[in-house]
Formats: C-alpha cells, sequence, structure tokens
C-alpha cells in the first residue's frame, strides 16, 4: 500500500466512517465520558493512545500465531485477551515511568478494557487485510475520529446544560437527541469519495 | 482430537502468557505508595464534594498522608471520619463544629421587587451578568439554581424564587458558598437558630424600596442584644455565634423581620420565622 492509500484510509475513518457516527462502536464512553469538554479528551487521549498499540499487537497476534495455526476463528477471544492484558500492562507502565500521564489518563485506562472500539478496530484491521503499517496508522485514525466526536459533543453538551428545555426531554434524552443531529451532520461527510 | 486440543492450548497458552507478563511486570513496575492513603481514602465519605478544597476524597486522603492537610479537614466526614483519620495518623484529631450552609435572604417573589423579567440562561452567573439580575436588590438571591445544581448532596431547593438549604440533608461541604455569583451562602454553626437572611448593604431607605425584608440598618437588634452578639455595619446586622447565646429577642424586636429564627425539635431544625406581611402596592 502506498503512503497515499494510507492518508486514504485514516482520513476515511476519521471524517467519513467515524467510528462513533457510522459504525456505532464506543457509543458507551460517547454518552458516559461526555460531560465536560477536558475529561472527553483525556478519554479521547487514551483511548489513541490504546487503540493505536492495540492495533499493532493484534495484528502481531493475529498473523505471528493464530493464522499459520489455522485458528483465525479464534480471533475475537483471543483479542479481547491481549487487549486487556495489554491494558493492564500500560497502566502499570506509565503509573512506574510517566506518572504525569498517568495522572491525566489513569482513570480512563481500565474503562477503555471493554471498550468495543478498541476490539472493532482489532476486528476490522483483520477484515480489511491490512498490512502492520496501515493497521497501526488506521487505528491511530480511527481513535482520533473518536476524540474528535467526543470532544465536540461534550462541547454541544456544556451548552445544552444551560439551556432551558422542557423537563421531558431534561437529561438524557436531550443528550440522545443532539448524539443523533451530531451523527446526521456526520452523514454530510459519506458523500466524500476517493476514487 | 487435534482440533480440539490445539485451540484450547493456543488460547490456554495466551492466557498463562500474559498473565506471566503481567505479574513480572506488577513485580517489576511496583510502585511504592503509602498504605495510609488507600485507608484514608477507605474512611472519607467518597462523595468528591470538593468541600476541602481538594478536588476529590482521594486527593485529600494524600495531602493528610503527607501532613499538608489536617485529619480533620473533611467537614462532611464530621467528628468520627476526622478521629479514625487521627488514629492512622497518629495524632489527636481537633474536634470540628459541624456547620451548615444559610442562604442570607428572604425576598421570595412577592417581598422583593424585581425590575425586569428574565428568560435567559437558567444560570444565576448568566442573569448576574444581564443588568445584575432581575431583582431591584443587588445582594439578593437570583433564584435560577447554581447552587442547586452545585450541591452535591441534593440539599438545595428553590422555593419562590429565594434558594432554600434543607439542614437534614446538607453536609456543610461548601461548595454551594463557592458557586453562588453573589456570595449569599454563609455556613453557620448547625445549632445556630438565628440568622439575618440578608445581605444587603444598601441604606435603609433604598433597602426598604427594594424588599420588604431586607436589614435596613436600625440597630435595633444591636441595642437590643444582651450578649452584644450582634454588630452592624455597613447597614447590614451580623451576627457573632461565638458570643450568641439564642435567646430570641432579636428576632422578636427586628422590625423588618429580617432575623429568622428556628428551633432543635429532636435534632431536626424546624424554622419558626414570623413571616412579614406581604409588600404593599
Amino acid at each position: 500500500m502506498s503512503f497515499t492509500d494510507i492518508l486514504l484510509i485514516m482520513f476515511g475513518v476519521i471524517l467519513v466512517e467515524n467510528f462513533i457516527f457510522s459504525k456505532f462502536l464506543g457509543i458507551c464512553p460517547f454518552l458516559g465520558v461526555s460531560e465536560k469538554p477536558a475529561t472527553a479528551l483525556g478519554m479521547g487521549m487514551a483511548v489513541v493512545f490504546v487503540i493505536t498499540l492495540a492495533s499493532g499487537a493484534t495484528w502481531a497476534v493475529y498473523y505471528l500465531l493464530l493464522e499459520p495455526l489455522g485458528l483465525e476463528y479464534l480471533r475475537t477471544v483471543a483479542f479481547i485477551l491481549v487487549i486487556a492484558a495489554l491494558v493492564q500492562f500500560i497502566e502499570m507502565f506509565l503509573r512506574k515511568f510517566v506518572p504525569a500521564l498517568y495522572s491525566a489518563m489513569g482513570i480512563y485506562l481500565p474503562l477503555i478494557t471493554t471498550n468495543c472500539a478498541v476490539l472493532g478496530t482489532a476486528l476490522l484491521n483483520i477484515q480489511k487485510g491490512y498490512n502492520f503499517i496501515t493497521s497501526v496508522c488506521f487505528g491511530f485514525a480511527a481513535a482520533t475520529g473518536f476524540t474528535i466526536a467526543i470532544v465536540i459533543f461534550a462541547g454541544l453538551r456544556a451548552r445544552i446544560d444551560e439551556a432551558e428545555m422542557p423537563r421531558a426531554f431534561r437529561g438524557f434524552p436531550i443528550t440522545l437527541i443532539a448524539a443523533g443531529l451530531l451523527a446526521m451532520a456526520f452523514a454530510g461527510f459519506s458523500g466524500i469519495s476517493f476514487a | 482430537m487435534n482440533d480440539i486440543l490445539i485451540p484450547v492450548g493456543v488460547l490456554a497458552g495466551l492466557g498463562l502468557f500474559f498473565g506471566i507478563v503481567l505479574a513480572i511486570a506488577a513485580k517489576a513496575f511496583a510502585v511504592k505508595t503509602d498504605e495510609r492513603i488507600e485507608a484514608i481514602t477507605e474512611l472519607l465519605p467518597g462523595a468528591n464534594c470538593g468541600g476541602c478544597g481538594y478536588s476529590g476524597c482521594a486527593q485529600l486522603a494524600e495531602a493528610i498522608a503527607k501532613g499538608e492537610a489536617k485529619p480533620n479537614a473533611c467537614s462532611v466526614g464530621g467528628n468520627a471520619v476526622a478521629k479514625a483519620i487521627g488514629r492512622i495518623m497518629g495524632v489527636e484529631a481537633e474536634r470540628t463544629v459541624r456547620e451548615r450552609a444559610q442562604v442570607m435572604c428572604s425576598g421570595t417573589g412577592n417581598l422583593a421587587t424585581k425590575k425586569y423579567v428574565y428568560r435567559g440562561v437558567a444560570d444565576c452567573v448568566a442573569a448576574q451578568q444581564l443588568g445584575g439580575g432581575d431583582k431591584l436588590c443587588s445582594y439578593g438571591c437570583i433564584g435560577l439554581g447554581t447552587c442547586v445544581a452545585a450541591c452535591p448532596y441534593d440539599a438545595i431547593e428553590v422555593v419562590d424564587g429565594v434558594a432554600v438549604v434543607d439542614s437534614r440533608k446538607c453536609r456543610g461541604c461548601g461548595a454551594c458558598v463557592r458557586s453562588c455569583p453573589r456570595g449569599l451562602i454563609e455556613m453557620i454553626p448547625y445549632g445556630a437558630t438565628q440568622w439575618v437572611a440578608c445581605k444587603s448593604q444598601e441604606k435603609g431607605a433604598a433597602t426598604r424600596a427594594q424588599c420588604r425584608v431586607g436589614c435596613i440598618g436600625c440597630r435595633i437588634c444591636e441595642r437590643n442584644c444582651p450578649e452584644k452578639a450582634i454588630e452592624v455595619s455597613n447597614f447590614l446586622a451580623k451576627i457573632d455565634y461565638s458570643k450568641c447565646t439564642g435567646c430570641n429577642i432579636c428576632v422578636e424586636k427586628c422590625p423588618q423581620k429580617t432575623i429568622w429564627s428556628a428551633k432543635i425539635d429532636s435534632g431536626r431544625l424546624v424554622i419558626t420565622r414570623e413571616m412579614p406581611k406581604e409588600k404593599v402596592k
């Protein structure tokens, strides 16, 4: 794959095939950790970090271990194992060597273990047959798209919180409606083709 | 047979491998932490209200363990928690006085005059920026509930345009005190049964024009207080709770009914305030 192909894949997964708005992956943190832009950014950064590393690790496990043994069908289970272990490892590593980064995103790391966007990225990398470099770039871009989405949404929610609202819509209902509207806005990108 | 054994073996092997790696990492990357921090965190209420000035209970626990904060820094936990933390730290904790938040305004809907109808963002800070709020009085409660949102214990409610703290739910964390754009909420001793529910520093005549229940600084309470516990400065009475005995004379003498009273009935604070007559139009 050429450099241009990789760039197009990255651009595509950030805007056109955004994980949250068109693949519906990672909805839980999208709704749960989007109350303040600052925490949303912290969560986003942690997701970028983990997905990028997990893309590389799962690629290696798949092509170096599962495929040679003919165990492709085990990938979902194996990837869950790899991701969980990786997140634990990263947490310990950061705590020891990069305490500043740990205190910035430490509380988000355990949450990411079960974030389906991480597993989704790993499985998509295999499904699309990407090589190692492309997988890592795809993971990084997917997580960047996730971060952009969650930060934009947190900004919206901060405004919604202040607004006067019919009682029935207060809290979660209006949050879901706003998420839907934002997804529609992102649907505008789907017209872009890279042919 | 191999079709079953190999996948099982591979998965079990992967799990074992990761388990061993993590076990080694846990030893290799172990960070020495003060076990007192965890013990103190356990003791703290865990509401992360920020009443102590730290961002959460874990941060306060860390500060206490380091000696930067006193064992009794958590006003919410009160004496019991302070004592237990003092035991961990090996020091005798000073007694804490339980406090409660009190909104120092009595200007409800028909008592305080409004200057315009506010239809903006439901937030006191926003209203304050629009000509200083909708009440004529620039000291009184705006009543849009910024403190209600700030209270981690769901103890505040806006009743008829003025925030009211439910003393049974109030844990004395002071989050509302910091949230109020007008600095209207004060922490007073939990057992205090008299308070001046006004913050207006306007001259008497000006206060009277704005609100039926504002303190006009007439000094009647100051003169009548047998303990000399009330002092009027800037046309506003203030009670010194270290001297107040709760004799209720000031409440009876106050011509504006600005001083509120309450009695403690089987542990509960019951307001026994005499309501002023409604504003004459």
